[in-house]
């Protein structure tokens, strides 16, 4: 089925080199991006490096799960890290991104008290730092350059902000850089000082009227916050723009290692496969393909095909049976069992009360507990009763039967979505066979611990295709 | 009856394909309605297997009794000199700003703007009337930015006419938020049944409503179908039971059914374990009040007859006035129609607030 494969991508080798000193995890929203980083960020740790997970807005559970109720702006240590023996010295923090303080912060580190404070006092910079589509971008770049910059940990994992386009961070400090370079600030900070130069009366009227234009659009007030701002921020604007371009340049750097992480389904692959094409254009390091919540089987021998026809082997000797039973309690006679009635399972009487038809019952209408003691016992009493022959062997033969159909069916649907994910995997591998690929069995529930994310790394480690965990 | 409908949800739920199919649902019996994307990432284009949209209403779905579907892709950029000279008469102006980088920064760095044009663009297509003074869609679904977002992007004309205090900005500003704060709004949330999106899509019910935007139906997708009930749950957790189930496989033609128990059993095993989960994720949905609509996970992927498909199942759950003309959802499509969860009875437990 597969074309070509991937070669596989070990990421012990990438935590454990000293000389890899920043681990971007990026990819489309809801493909596991926080959890990898998170996980990575622990094996890293328990491998003996210092290491800090910067998270972009991750869900409270995953901050709880390692051990901190609620990230902030700061790094903060996360206990229960077992790093022994060689090991010895890891050390994990985290943290989580906050825009509005990261901003505060540059703020006030770049300018005197005077001008902070008109700046923090600005409507328009209030509105700006709270976080309008693309602060976000800004903010985790400057962090992550921040934190590379104190070189208090030997390793930094960066989760990205969740944005649609997993792309835009890329673009901030150039989207930036434009602005800073365009024209449209030196009209908004000063029209007087362009105007004021020799030859430029025509430009001067031009800038009048467009100001005009910018004042008659966002309204006098707006306009004249909107220049206090910027003429605020003038003397800063330099010192974010070269610390953009550093930043930018710090990921093209050696000891960056982007991983794309996706799910094995069509849009998160395609975003993957558009996100490792623009890695190279941008001469960005790429680790690797992160491949979360891919599904095997220990059963991978029995096709969906096979499963389903045996399931329906099993139901139509079920409905015989009924059938027959029914039959028998007005004729007396016996059925005649289809093909394929095994000896030792005799027929059904009455039989039980659920028809195949009952996998229909709404998820509601089952009883809470599957696993319960209750509904072991409900369904006991259940075949009680409808058990007029009284064979208890003859009814657990029929729940037994069904609940084989049950496990093909289930089978069946399990072997359809790796046929799937197999196919959408394909097509990637066809356009990329380059990029290697670690994948990570899905799980049946989220991570609630140190423990769970202990286990995914490992599984990050492990990486081949999975089997049988789900 | 809200003539806008937003669809929010977080990242990995099929927010778009879920606007989508309700977009479709909702143009049966000859009404007309738009389908707005305001993220550029093409994703209606992509789903409804044609080129990518340009910045222009078009016609891109057929529905079932002869309603038709258009899509439209905001571009900020275009939008906004689509407004200067609504407004302006800017023409020439508005490219001279363009020039300048006014265009740039009014839709990538300025706080809030291209917001501002996306919403308002798509408040000015839900109250856009033709000569005969009927509207021009009948309903405008939204293919809306992510829960994590809604809130800040429904309410940024608020924040906006807060900060422009007058002007025609001002005026625009507040012209929007009447449209998005009234009834003639419902901000709908997709979630699948996990832990991390359910707990978002709380989240955001509480942040919307705090912040008294509609909130309209919790939107439950990819559901599986339940292919083990309670019972046989029950007899799979008894040890003893595996030489039992090998001895029904052998008997249903399978060979090496005494390996084969085994693991089917554990699949079985990791099935109950999600489907508690899910039943507890279900549970703490309900609790919100809202309605619940549930879409079953369609086992071939999505396709164009998938997309109808799930538009079938809403308007088989009320959605579109209720007709759903008889066909059989699932028939065709790879999904059975009697395990799919959206057409169990009692699903859509909420009051009919109209969606």
């Amino acid at each position: 089925m597969t074309l070509e494969t991937n070669a596989a991508l070990n990421v012990d080798p990438l935590l454990d080199d000293p000389e890899t000193r920043i681990v971007v995890c990026c990819g489309s929203g809801g493909v596991g991006k926080t959890t990898t980083a998170a996980a990575l960020g622990l094996r890293a740790a328990e491998r003996g490096r210092k290491v800090v997970v910067l998270t972009i807005d991750p869900a409270r559970r995953l901050a709880q799960s390692m051990g901190i109720d609620s990230l902030d702006n700061t790094p903060r240590r996360v206990k229960g890290i077992e790093a022994t023996g060689a090991a010895a010295g890891g050390e994990l923090h985290a943290m989580m991104l906050d825009m509005k303080r990261t901003f505060d912060e540059i703020v006030e580190a770049h300018a005197d008290e005077e001008r902070a404070e008109a700046i923090l006092s600005n409507p328009f910079y209030q509105s700006l730092s709270a976080g309008f589509a693309g602060t976000q971008e800004y903010m985790a770049m400057e962090k992550l350059g921040q934190l590379r910059a104190r070189d208090e940990w030997d390793l930094i994992v960066v989760d990205t902000p969740p944005s649609r386009s997993a792309l835009d961070f890329l673009d901030a400090p150039k989207r930036l850089g434009s602005f800073l370079d365009g024209k449209l600030i030196r009209v908004l900070m000063a029209p007087a000082k362009v105007g004021g130069r020799a030859g430029m009366k025509f430009l001067n009227v031009g800038m009048s009227m467009m100001t005009g234009a910018l004042g008659k659009l966002l309204g006098g007030q707006l306009l004249r916050d909107v220049q206090t701002f910027v003429a605020a921020m003038d003397t800063m604007f330099g010192g974010f723009r070269t610390r953009a371009d550093a930043t930018y340049k710090l990921l093209q750097a050696p000891g960056t290692a982007f991983l794309v992480v996706a799910a094995p389904e069509r849009d998160a692959l395609r975003e993957a496969a558009y996100f490792v094409e623009r890695l190279a254009a941008e001469k960005m390091p790429l680790a690797g393909l992160v491949l979360n919540r891919v599904h095997g089987s220990d059963a991978e021998r029995v096709s969906a095909e096979r499963a389903l026809a045996a399931a329906e082997n099993l139901d139509e000797r079920r409905i015989v049976d009924q059938t027959a039973g029914k039959e028998e309690g007005r004729t007396g006679t016996s059925p005649t069992s289809p093909e394929g009635s095994p000896e030792g399972y005799p027929e059904d009487s009455e039989g039980s009360e659920h028809s195949p038809d009952d996998s229909e019952d709404s998820p509601e209408d089952s009883p809470e507990h599957p696993d319960s003691a209750t509904a072991t016992t409900t369904a006991a009493t259940a075949f009680d009763q409808t058990a007029d022959d009284t064979s208890v062997d003859r009814l657990a033969a029929t729940s037994v039967d069904r609940l084989a159909a049950g496990l093909l069916r289930l089978h069946a649907e399990r072997m359809q979505l790796i046929a799937r994910e197999q196919r959408t995997r394909d097509r990637f591998t066809a356009l990329h066979p380059e990029v290697a690929v670690t994948e990570v069995a899905a799980l049946p529930g989220d991570v609630h611990d140190l423990a769970g994310l202990r286990d995914i790394g490992a599984r990050l480690a492990a990486g081949d295709t999975p089997t049988g965990a789900a | 009856m809200s003539r806008l409908q937003v669809v929010s949800g977080k990242g990995g739920t099929g927010k778009t394909t879920v606007a989508a199919a309700l977009a479709l649902a909702l143009a049966t019996e000859g009404r007309r309605t738009l389908l707005v994307e305001v993220e550029g990432r093409q994703g209606i284009a992509q789903l409804f297997e044609t080129e990518a949209l340009p910045y222009e209403e078009r016609k891109i779905a057929v529905a079932p009794g002869g309603g038709e579907v258009y899509a439209l892709a905001i571009d900020p950029e275009l939008a906004l000199l689509d407004y200067l000279q609504m407004f302006y008469k800017l023409g020439g102006a508005g490219r001279a700003l363009k020039k300048l980088g006014a265009i740039d920064f009014a839709t990538t760095v300025a706080p809030g703007l291209r917001d501002v044009l996306l919403t308002g663009k798509a408040c000015e297509a839900v109250r856009r009337k033709d000569k005969q003074g009927r509207y021009a869609y009948d309903y405008v679904v939204m293919d809306a930015p992510p829960t994590g977002r809604i809130t800040r992007f429904l309410n940024v004309n608020h924040e906006v006419a807060g900060l422009a205090k007058m002007g025609p900005i001002h005026n625009q500003a507040q012209a929007v938020m009447r449209v998005i704060k009234s009834r003639e709004t419902a901000v709908h949330l997709v979630t699948l049944l996990e832990e991390m999106p359910v707990q978002e899509t709380l989240d955001g019910v509480a942040e919307l409503r705090a912040a008294r935007l509609p909130v309209g139906r919790v939107l439950v997708n990819m559901v599986r179908p339940t292919l083990l009930d309670a019972p046989a749950l029950a007899l799979a957790r008894d040890a003893s039971v595996r030489p039992a189930v090998a001895a029904a496989l052998a008997s249903a033609g399978l060979s090496g059914a005494t390996k084969l128990a085994a693991p089917l059993l554990a699949q079985a095993d990791e099935y109950a374990e999600r489907h508690a989960l899910e039943h507890a994720q279900r549970g703490l949905l309900a609790d919100t009040g809202l309605p619940l609509h549930e879409l079953p996970q369609l086992t071939e992927g999505l396709d164009l007859a998938g997309l109808y498909t799930l538009a079938d199942y809403l308007r088989g759950q009320g959605i579109g006035h209720g007709t759903s003309h008889g066909t059989d959802p699932g028939t065709g499509h790879g999904t059975d129609p009697r395990t799919a969860p959206g057409t169990a009875p009692g699903t859509d437990r909420g009051t009919d607030r109209g969606i």
